[in-house]
């Protein structure tokens, strides 16, 4: 009886994380804190409405990029030190023949820097998310991640696009 | 009600099972690493297994020995992140997790100095934003102190401190009173960045022109046109001329040489000439008898 009460609980945390990659196309939960002040420049509700939208984007395309192992679906959101990265990491998953499932399931998002001349604007985002990883698509862990991320994102003809996306140790 | 419980308990399962599967686990992981340091990943058990460290920075997989520990070399992990790590033996996976932290000193600073190029004597006028990064290219979330310098020249030195945050770290200077390049540095420790601020003179405070006869035409001529602190105006600026006459008008654009324009136009008796850069209106001369 008791063994059966400890599986349970893990059989249905597995079931969940199995829903959330099936029930891909779910949109995340998203709050975004309100800060008083984000440095130097005085951030317009357009602008910051147009800041979380690509942000929230640029998750989607990495999440189908490192999942299909196509390093070129990141030209539309991510540029400079972001994309270089995780091209890298795309080419190491191709190389090793792994494909990597990312569903983020909350951002909890916090404006933080905002440029003086409107050129960088950075975000705090803890997020979580379901992790997947297949090697040779046989799946080796599904796992649930809470993490910091520190993102920057720059202005292009467009929208804006991640130039920096790194998560931190909380 | 029982389902509501039950979504309960897959939660709680859902939080306590990192925690149990650590207590567990044949893998014992650092909490955290700096980037491009040298580190292992101890596990424990017999016999053959596949280890994954996989974030969307970098992906590493390795063949191990259970009970053996596994080494990573200097430079190898090297991207800041949250990586999972799976160890898959003959036995139930395991897994883990660990950060890797950018290093604390920077290494290269990214400096974005604004505008390149501004008239003097503006407060507040110029901008310098710099993000911190480590050899990796990562960014230095550790606060730190980054000073600020713009010299314009002997004894005129602006300097300022800012704290970086989340890896980033702001200032504004004001341009000098003087025309002429300014060096603008962002320092932290022994790493400096330079960029190079071209203050050219204010809007023209001087513009005054005189006529003469050459010949059959005028020949009009500036004088030095100045801003209100005395620095001539740069060459190439234009500066129009404009003569009108019994209803009509004719406009010669010339750009400033050595700091003078200079033309010549119809000369006209009665003729207006007058004399404008930009916005910017001098004086005028009314030619001859009307």
């Amino acid at each position: 009886m008791r063994r059966r009460n400890i599986k349970r609980p893990l059989f249905l945390a597995s079931s969940l994380f199995a829903a959330i990659f099936a029930l891909g196309s779910d949109q995340p939960s998203v709050r975004v804190e309100r800060t008083a002040a984000v440095g130097p420049r005085l951030l317009e509700k357009q602008t910051e409405a147009a800041v979380i939208r690509d942000y929230l984007q640029a998750w989607q395309t990495m999440g189908v990029a490192l999942e299909q192992n196509q390093a070129g679906l990141l030209d539309a959101d991510f540029t400079g030190t972001a994309k270089e990265k995780l091209t890298g990491t795309i080419r190491d998953q191709a190389d090793l023949g792994i494909r990597t499932r990312y569903r983020d399931t909350s951002h909890d998002l916090q404006l933080v820097f905002y440029s003086p001349e409107g050129q960088s604007i950075q975000l705090v985002d803890s997020v979580e998310y379901a992790e997947q990883i297949l090697d040779h698509e046989k799946v080796q862990t599904t796992q649930h991640v809470h993490a910091r991320y520190v993102a920057v994102l720059t202005p292009t003809e467009v929208r804006w696009k991640v130039r920096i996306f790194q998560a931190e140790s909380e | 009600m029982r389902i509501r419980l039950t979504c309960l308990m897959a939660w709680i399962g859902l939080v306590l099972m990192p925690l149990a599967l650590a207590q567990s686990s044949g893998v014992h992981l650092p909490k955290s690493v700096e980037a491009g340091n040298a580190f292992s990943i101890q596990t424990t058990g017999n016999g053959n297994a596949v280890l994954y460290i996989v974030g969307p920075g970098q992906v590493l997989r390795r063949n191990v020995q259970l009970g053996e520990a596994t080494f990573f070399g200097p430079g190898e992990i090297h991207n800041a992140g949250h990586y999972l790590v799976v160890l898959v033996g003959a036995s139930a996976p395991e897994n883990g997790a660990f950060d890797v932290t950018a290093a604390h000193q920077a290494a290269t600073l990214s400096f974005l100095a604004k505008p390149s190029r501004l008239p003097i004597d503006l407060h507040d006028g110029i901008s310098g934003v710099v993000y911190l990064f480590d050899a990796f290219h990562n960014l230095v979330l550790s606060p730190a102190q980054v000073s600020f310098q713009l010299s314009t020249g002997p004894g005129a030195l602006q300097t300022r401190t800012a704290l970086a945050h989340f890896g980033v770290a702001w200032t504004k200077m004001d341009s000098a009173t003087k025309e002429g390049s300014a060096q603008f540095v962002a320092r932290i420790g022994d790493v400096t960045s330079t960029r190079v601020i071209q203050q050219v003179p204010g809007n023209p405070c001087h513009l005054v022109m005189t006529a003469r006869l050459s010949g059959q035409r005028l020949a009009v001529e500036t004088q030095p046109v100045r801003d209100c602190s005395g620095n001539s105006l740069p060459d190439g600026t234009i500066v129009t001329f404009t003569e009108t006459y019994n209803g009509g008008e004719s406009t010669v654009d010339v750009p400033l040489k050595h700091g003078i324009a200079r033309t010549d136009m119809p000369a006209y008796s009665g003729a207006k000439l007058s004399v404008a850069t930009g916005v910017f209106v001098g004086n005028e001369i009314r030619w001859g008898k009307e």
